[in-house]
């Protein structure tokens, strides 16, 4: 396929077609409405179906009784709505339902605003409702990686039977890009053998979350955790950015900070300040040993964020008190110019340590 | 020697943790029988509510979704639209339809999702030990409201079966009763046919069952019997409400 000029929404709405899922359920919000509005008019060009529910509430759970009969599905949100997923995803990740969901993130807490914000890192990376689980969350920052990683984002799903969240924000959802849908190898996934489709030749599927026994309770979550490991294990992605070369500082960042911040690492190249950009992909499972690495190499790191200090915590955890971590953040939909970046690298850079 | 009568086959030999008297384990025998009746056995997803009946899954020995409290009709619809070929039904207790769920029934219902809905009213939250329902009769007493329902705070009860017969679109919605065997074989007629519906394709089902909860009622079996015929059905008619031949019948 040739490349597309497409909206961040709409190519991931054509990505997910692409990945096989001609079904979505969803509820209007911004910054992220032109994913519904373009499934309504080109899902039923492909045979698909698209259903806009009453509320998130209920298309979050709509995506788990269809997930639940084996069939790829997806949802589309931002912020407060995804609030309102919460309780679906944790039935989901409980009775291990492959399904994906999209966060276009937005200002918060509350009714916050539009405008692109990188404010639920914690709540996607911390599994978003009650109990012990993980959700899988990959963060783009570019409409052609948005593409890319939500027709990987299914095919994960079904591989560990477990929600998949696509974390994008403002930006990337509202920005024009070039896309290229790649023909691409069809991955070997197990037989959906334990959906609930009608029990044909076979004892019935029972797709519940529920475990009144504590001890069989106990083993769910040991099961669980088990899975985790190997996702930890098996699918951590980051890119490195300018870190062949010696670096003073590393910056971490994702997402659409992750490209202001190349742009003022450029900047800075010319006054001859080398820094290094660690930028996670998988926010969960996030790269821990990579960043710990990259970090190593420099004297000191700098988190940048679209937000008060989310995913900080996470570098603090990696770095383990061997490098200094500083924060240097925007919130509530100011997006820094690289200029505003390379300002605060250079201050940070300026001190005593 | 020729069985008369035996556990139908989308029935499973668990068996149920339901209280004496209470009519739970009917309503699931009717669903029983008409699965097995519409041969339907192989091509049924169940959809269980949170409630007393939560562990609906163990006793059909059909495909079954375990749904989060009131979001029955949401996984229904998910499962229909994802696969229009099955029979899809919810089996949802008073709390869970008529209060948390509320949002979820009424839009399923105007959509006209193609699922069958049984509803069990029984005036109570049964599984949490007798708390105030939306369906719970004016001044009668649970453990959140001691000194009885009042209306002048809490609203009078919700008449389910009439409030979605007053959507527009197309559905089948009726009211029946568990209560005595009379009740039992009407309620059976009505549930094929709204079953029946489903599988020609034609429409949204519910149908709303009165039941007991002599347990949270405070009642002996028979007294809870006698207590639904005198107190529920004079606020709760029987019949049917809607049908998608002739609309809004009663
Ligand atoms: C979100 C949520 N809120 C509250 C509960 C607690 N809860 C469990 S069952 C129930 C009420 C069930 O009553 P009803 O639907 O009438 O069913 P019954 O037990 O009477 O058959 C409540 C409040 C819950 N499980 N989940
Ligand atoms: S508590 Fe009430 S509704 Fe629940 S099983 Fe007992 S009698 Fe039935
Ligand atoms: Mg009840």
């Amino acid at each position: 396929m040739a490349k597309k000029l497409m909206k961040g929404c709409e190519a991931l709405g054509e990505a997910a077609i692409q990945a096989g899922c001609l079904h979505f359920f969803g509820y209007p919000i911004t910054p992220q409405t032109e994913v519904p509005e373009y499934l309504s008019r080109r899902l039923p060009e492909v045979g698909g179906v698209y259903v806009q529910a009453e509320s998130e509430v209920a298309a979050s759970n709509m995506i788990y009784g269809c997930a639940a009969a084996g069939v790829r599905v997806f949802t589309s949100s931002s912020s407060p709505g995804i609030s309102l997923m919460a309780e679906a995803v944790s039935y989901m990740a409980g009775s291990q339902l492959p399904v994906v969901i999209v966060n276009i993130v937005r200002g918060g807490p509350g009714l916050g605003g539009i405008l692109p914000a990188q404010s639920d890192y914690w709540q996607a990376t911390r599994g978003i409702g009650h109990g012990d689980f993980r959700v899988i969350v990959l963060a783009p920052s570019t409409v052609q990686e948005a593409a890319d990683l939500m027709i990987e984002a299914f095919d994960l799903a079904d591989q560990y039977r477990n929600p998949v969240m696509i974390i994008g924000d403002g930006i990337i959802g509202q920005m024009m890009e070039p896309v290229e849908f790649k023909k691409r190898e069809k991955k070997q996934l197990p037989e959906k053998i334990w959906a609930a489709s009608g029990a044909k030749g076979r004892a019935a599927n029972k797709i519940h979350s529920l475990f009144l026994d504590p001890v069989k309770l106990e083993q769910h979550n040991i099961f669980l955790k088990k899975k985790y490991d190997e996702v930890e294990k098996n699918e951590q992605r980051f890119e490195l950015y300018n870190t062949e070369k010696p670096y003073d500082l590393l910056i971490v960042a994702y997402g659409t900070m992750a490209r202001i911040c190349k742009t003022s690492i450029a900047l800075l190249q010319e006054e001859n300040i080398s820094i290094g950009l660690a930028r996670p992909i998988s926010l969960y499972p996030y790269p821990y040993k990579a960043i710990q690495e990259a970090a190593r190499k420099a004297k000191q790191v700098l988190v940048v964020e679209l937000s008060m200090g989310q995913m900080i915590d996470d570098v603090r955890l990696a770095v383990e008190g061997q490098r200094p971590v500083h924060f240097y953040g925007r919130s509530g939909g100011m997006v820094p110019s690289p200029e505003e970046v390379c300002r605060e690298l250079k201050r940070i850079l300026a001190q005593k340590t | 020697m020729e069985a008369i009568f035996s556990r139908p086959k989308a029935m499973s030999s668990t068996i149920t943790h339901y209280c004496p008297g209470c009519t739970h384990g009917i309503i699931h025998r009717l669903i029983g029988e008409l699965l097995d009746e519409y041969n339907l056995k192989e091509k049924t997803v169940g959809v269980a509510p949170v409630g007393c009946a939560v562990l609906a899954y163990n006793y059909l020995d059909v495909d079954f979704i375990e749904a989060a409290h009131g979001r029955a009709p949401a996984v229904a619809t998910g499962v229909k639209r994802g696969r229009p070929d099955l029979f899809v039904f919810t089996y949802q207790g008073d709390g869970d339809l008529a209060s948390i769920g509320m949002g979820e029934i009424i839009h399923a219902a105007n959509r006209g999702e193609k699922i069958s809905v049984v509803f069990v009213n029984n005036a109570i939250y049964g599984m949490t030990g007798g708390q105030m329902a939306p369906t719970t009769l004016p001044q009668q007493v649970t453990s959140t409201c001691p000194q009885g329902r009042d209306v002048q705070t809490a609203g009078f009860p919700i008449r389910m079966a009439e409030l979605l017969s007053s959507l527009q679109t197309d559905s089948f919605i009726a009211r029946v009763s568990s209560h005595s065997p009379r009740n039992v074989i009407e309620a059976k007629k009505v549930l094929k046919r709204a079953f029946g519906y489903q599988v020609s394709g034609r429409c949204f089902t519910l149908v709303e069952f009165l039941s007991t909860c002599p347990t949270n009622w405070g009642l002996p079996p028979k007294k809870a019997t006698e207590w639904l015929e005198q107190n529920m059905i004079p606020y709760y008619p029987l019949g049917i409400f809607k049908t998608p031949e002739e609309g809004k019948v009663k």
